[in-house]
């Protein structure tokens, strides 16, 4: 990597971002990232299981994971820190994660154009090649014209 | 009928209660625990209470003698407004209840049912094999 700075504000950033408001409540971490993508890590808790007996994690937070990784990664797809909304986000479950396994979040922005990112994203419980859920969809820069 | 919350509905710090039509709404009252940027609440957090309601009046619709496992296929969230910092309430309608699929649309607002935040399409596998 040549530009160290970058690299290290933007791991910064995030691990802020990580320890405010419903990010907190869920408890996603930081986990890499890179040139248009991001990956966040969502530690078990049974705080956030949909059913007792079953110990499987809600969709909810895998939801809020996505959200917050796929978001993150047009501000480092663009560079530009500016103001954006989510316009949808379709999320397909493949699976239901193994009950005490982190799961990992992988959102990547592979298109912006002046109003709108198109992200996509993939998240899974400890093997890549075995995703639990992938989710697609579209940002809006609030600021633009 | 009494709701019964997920741990997880429980840590959103969901309620729930009947309009005059007798039609769940899960509210979800504002808290630092579902902010998101500043002012506003988490598009995750409104996805999670869109989800909670879907599954809340379909296992409602379903009544106490039909208890298939509900198996989330898909859900797609599209969101109108910024959801400022105030309660959320939810309700959501089973466009078509299958033997297999559930097909259903949830909406959450926050003054007027008329001006929602969010919308989701949610569709749910019904498994009754191991049961």
């Amino acid at each position: 990597m040549s530009d160290n700075h970058f690299e290290f504000d933007a791991a910064r950033l995030i691990r802020t971002m990580a320890k405010n408001g419903h990010n907190l409540l869920i408890g996603t971490q930081y986990h890499a990232h890179g040139d248009g993508w991001c990956e966040l890590a969502l530690p078990y808790s049974e705080a956030l299981v949909t059913d007792t007996a079953s110990g499987i994690l809600a969709s909810g937070p895998i939801f809020t994971l996505m959200d917050m990784a796929t978001s993150l990664s047009i501000w480092l797809k663009t560079g530009i820190f500016q103001p954006q909304a989510t316009l949808d986000l379709r999320i397909d479950y493949l699976r239901p994660a193994k009950p005490g396994q982190t799961v990992i979040g992988h959102g990547e922005c592979y298109h912006v154009t002046r109003s709108i990112a198109f992200i996509r994203g993939h998240a899974h419980d400890g093997d890549p090649d075995k995703p639990i859920a992938h989710v697609a969809g579209t940002y809006f820069f609030t600021a633009s014209a | 009928m009494t709701t019964i919350f997920s741990p997880y509905a429980q840590s959103m710090g969901f309620t729930s209660e009947r309009d005059g039509d007798g039609r769940l709404v899960i509210s979800m009252p504002f808290g630092d625990g579902v902010r998101g940027r500043p002012g506003f609440v988490h598009g995750g957090a409104l996805a999670g209470l869109l989800e909670t309601v879907a599954y809340l009046t379909l296992a409602d619709a379903l009544g106490e003698d039909d208890k298939p496992l509900l198996k989330p296929v898909n859900m797609t969230a599209t969101y109108m407004r910024g959801a400022v910092e105030a309660t959320t309430h939810a309700r959501a309608t089973i466009e078509r209840l299958g033997k297999r699929i559930a097909n259903i649309e949830a909406v959450a607002w926050q003054e007027d049912p008329d001006k929602p935040v969010a919308i989701a399409q949610i569709n749910v596998m019904l498994d009754r094999s191991g049961r």
